[in-house]
């Protein structure tokens, strides 16, 4: 078997985020996690949104397919229903996944698909120049919002966890190894994990910075006391955090996902089946319609 | 003597009209008959009239028939509504609990007859409208024994007991015709004995889509696609596929595509509202040129219109819906076999060019029963389209080239899991290599390079279907379900001299000109008729250089299926006003 390195994952593209982005760290972690589990780039298909997020599958050499905003979820659920040896990833931002995507986001929880989602979750909307997300805190002010943000933010690690998710992470894009751990946990869990990442905008958002993210956050992998296996402790321990919190939260070593519990579906992958439909079998369907 | 013959039954919604309906149908399918089952129905469950014909026939039928020869009525609303629809002594049954009474106009023979009551005797309230159809047996001298065979085979799950009451509704509503001495009031034509299948355009769809292939289908519900979701939910198990019932049809649209971007085949069915939604999707599978096969079954809108009635407005929608200029091909059955043929055609063409393929169908073919003769499933055969071989990809020493400019415009494509062909599939203008690329150069060679694509279609011989054009002074152009209207007019028109014929645009876009200006060269006048107030599919003949001064539209838009008598009524105005 061919090893797979770095390099392979690597494209001829130079990466367009700004300098220091949060989301160089998300690419890096993931890159390093595919070759540290020896998957080679052919086996892997990233459904990526709209934002600055969605430029992630521009930057790495595996199978892409770069969506309309917000429909990242469904199209990787298509993915993983053709060809289900794939690992398929969506990506996206928090506008793209808590905004115009909520609905599906919701859905595929409770679906339990078998995708993993990592949200590049910024709180603002940075290719736009500078909008609040649904994830920016009230009272961030903007051009959009010149008196302040009004809203309250989506709680996205709660909302999974309410919504049904079997697998549940936070990470932090400077804190590398713990990502990697958290996407690495993410590929071996069946069914739907979502890893919500802060990854800071440096251009638009002053607030959620890498400073106040490093001052601001606990990390429960390091707290001995909290184990990740019961949804109600979760829920109190990010809710109770303003879900300031990097970690595995919650992980359901039960969980079936939604391409095993579909009654009859093909064990193996849609796409290299033979389709040809039997002339028998054809002649029975039809007699039912006598 | 009359060529075919239409008995209704009529009552609120939710007492079981469709399924009796369909019984008295599917029976007289068996017996030999063509059939064509059409109802009138509202957006309700329960509550409200609604009522289902029969037409009966030797011969295939395909529209409705102006009167019926008998009325089955469940409720008053069903006398009032309906009566004016039955000659002068023709027979209205009624259920005698309803105390029954006829408007003034009415010249109907009303037969009071005890549905409720003979099937409270029975022991069993439900077969009320078997006794209504037992009754029927007599007036048109129908062997009891079919239905009562029938009814056994339907109701056999139910047990014995429940199979015995059907079979005892059917004899005792037979028994009061014949006391009555109303038995063989109607005598029917030979039935041709040959074997037929009963269906609607929904049903042969998804069948034609599951014999092209199709494995994956996501939809949201919605009226009058729905029947295609659920028809392939109870087949797909058997054969490995997955019906995802999604959240939204912005969420089916996107499953499809990314479905078909893995190299399976998947569709998705809605209608007009559901369709608006998925314009958006529909611009992806364009610009990334991934296949996608997407079913309207259009209804009356805009918005939500009217969910349950007759419209084909949605032809704009589907050439030009969404921004941009993205390629499509729009393909319209208008019968069962059509439907077929196109649910299997579409996944071909899809893969072939590359691009979303949209089956434009209508409530009257998507839910109207219909008598068909065969399904050819011989006849087709599965095309993957350009997929680059492993071997080429083994050989590459750089980038696999999913967008090469080719001369045809169809690039080959790798299907994820194929080593070295890991490519970027956007949304976003692309190079050859499938990354992002705004340059004027590239963007005008991609652009030139998908519309290149589709231009063999122009010809595509199935793309339009001519019959008695060759001698005819007036050709009526149409295209969906009312090509069976169509046909009765034409041959109508024919038995009173005109010379008449018609042509069946299969596939709206890219519009098949060359074919159209060839079938419609001899006519001395085109009339162009179609469901929608502005002359939608007239426009379109318009923009590919089809029209000139023998034109003139037919428009329909009440929200009924366009009648044989309003197409011979126009084709005789276009003739009487060219003689003034």
């Amino acid at each position: 078997m061919e090893t797979v390195t770095l390099q392979d994952y690597k494209t001829s593209e130079k990466s367009w985020w700004c300098p220091g982005c949060g989301d160089f760290g998300v690419l890096a972690a993931l890159q390093k996690t595919l070759v540290k589990l020896g998957i080679p780039p052919h086996r892997v298909a990233i459904v990526a949104g709209i934002g600055c997020s969605g430029k992630m599958g521009n930057y790495i050499n595996s199978y892409n397919i770069h969506v309309v905003h917000g429909r990242t979820l469904p199209s990787a659920l298509g993915v993983k229903l053709a060809n289900r040896d794939l690992l398929v990833i969506a990506a996206g931002g928090d506008g793209d996944g808590f905004a115009i995507g909520m609905n599906h986001f919701v859905h595929a929880v409770r679906r339990n698909i078998g995708v993993k989602y990592i949200v590049m979750d910024n709180h603002i909307y940075g290719l736009t120049k500078g909008q609040n997300s649904p994830t920016s805190d009230q009272g961030q002010k903007v051009k959009a919002a010149p008196f302040g943000n009004v809203e309250s933010p989506v709680r996205p690690l709660s909302l999974a966890l309410t919504a049904g998710a079997t697998y549940v992470a936070q990470g932090f894009s400077s804190n590398q190894a713990q990502l990697a751990r958290l996407i690495e946990g993410a590929i071996a869990h069946p069914g739907f994990a979502f890893v919500n990442v802060l990854s800071p905008c440096v251009t638009y958002n002053k607030i959620n910075t890498y400073d106040f993210y490093k001052q601001m956050l606990y990390d429960l992998d390091a707290d001995k006391d909290y184990l990740p296996d019961s949804r109600g402790r979760a829920i109190s321990a990010v809710l109770e955090r303003e879900e300031l919190v990097t970690g595995l939260i919650y992980h359901d070593p039960g969980s079936v996902a939604y391409e095993d519990a579909l009654p009859g579906f093909s064990q193996e992958p849609l796409a290299g089946r033979d389709i040809t439909l039997g002339e028998a079998e054809f002649e029975e369907l039809l007699a039912s319609y006598r | 003597m009359p060529t075919s013959f239409a008995w209704m039954i009529g009552g609120d919604q939710g007492e079981g009209i469709d399924a009796t309906g369909d019984v008295f149908g599917r029976v007289l399918s068996r017996l030999g008959y063509c059939i064509y089952g059409y109802r009138h129905f509202s957006s309700r469950i329960k509550g409200g009239h609604t009522n289902f014909t029969v037409r009966i026939a030797r011969e295939k039928v395909l529209a409705p028939q102006a009167n019926v020869e008998v009325l089955v009525a469940l409720t008053q609303e069903t006398i009032d509504r309906n009566c004016h629809l039955l000659a002068p002594g023709a027979p209205l049954l009624a259920d005698s609990q309803l105390k029954p009474t006829l408007p003034e106009a009415c010249r109907a023979q009303l037969v009071e007859i005890p549905l409720t009551q003979i099937a409270r005797e029975i022991g069993a309230p439900v077969v009320r409208n078997m006794v209504a159809v037992g009754a029927s047996t007599a007036l048109f001298g129908l062997p009891l024994e079919a239905f009562a065979a029938y009814a056994r085979e339907k109701f056999a799950r139910k047990g014995e007991t429940v199979a015995g009451q059907n079979v005892e509704a059917l004899q005792r509503g037979r028994a009061f015709i014949e006391e009555l001495g109303m038995a063989g009031r109607f005598s029917l034509p030979e039935p041709a004995p040959r074997e037929r299948y009963l269906m609607t355009g929904n049903d042969s769809l998804a069948l034609g889509a599951l014999a092209g292939g199709c494995r994956i289908m996501a939809a949201y519900p919605i009226t009058p696609a729905t029947d295609i979701m659920e028809g392939l939910a109870g087949l797909f198990p058997r054969f490995g596929g997955a019906v995802c019932q999604m959240e939204d049809e912005l969420a089916a649209i996107t499953l499809v595509i990314g479905a078909n971007y893995a190299g399976a085949r998947a569709m998705t069915a809605t209608s007009g509202p559901g369709f608006s939604l998925m314009q958006e999707g529909i611009g992806l599978a364009s610009m990334a040129e991934i296949p996608a096969v997407v079913v309207d079954t259009q209804r009356v809108g805009p918005s939500t219109g009217m969910p349950t009635k007759n419209e084909q407005s949605d032809l704009m929608a589907a050439v030009f819906g969404g921004h941009g200029e993205g390629q499509r091909i729009v393909m319209a059955p208008g019968t069962a076999e059509q439907a077929f043929a196109d649910g299997f055609e579409a996944f071909n063409l899809a893969d072939r060019y590359q691009c979303p393929v949209i089956i434009l169908s209508d409530l009257a073919l998507a839910q109207w029963l219909q008598s068909v003769e065969d399904l050819p499933l011989k006849q087709h055969r599965i095309d993957r389209g350009a997929i680059v071989a492993q071997e080429e990809l083994d050989r590459l020493t750089g980038e696999f080239e999913r967008y090469r400019v080719t001369e045809d415009g169809i690039s080959p494509r790798a299907l994820p899991g194929m080593p070295k062909g890991q490519f970027l599939a956007t949304g976003v203008e692309h190079a050859s290599s499938g990354k992002v690329s705004e340059a004027p150069q590239n963007r005008v060679s991609q652009v030139e390079k998908r519309s290149r694509k589709l231009a063999p279609l122009r010809t595509r011989p199935e793309a339009i279907e001519a019959r008695q054009v060759d001698d005819a002074e007036v050709v009526v152009v149409c295209f969906g379900s009312i090509v069976g209207a169509v046909d009765e007019a034409v041959e109508r028109l024919r038995q009173a001299g005109v010379r008449a014929g018609r042509v069946q645009v299969r596939q709206l876009w890219p519009m098949p000109d060359l074919p159209l200006t060839g079938a419609l060269s001899g006519a001395a006048k085109v009339l162009v008729a179609e469901q929608n107030a502005t002359g939608e599919l007239r426009q379109l003949m318009r923009i590919a250089g089809l029209e000139d001064s023998r034109y003139r539209s037919l428009l329909h838009f009440d929200g009924t299926l366009l009648s044989p008598e309003r197409v011979v009524a126009a084709v005789q105005a276009m003739s009487v006003k060219e003689e003034v």
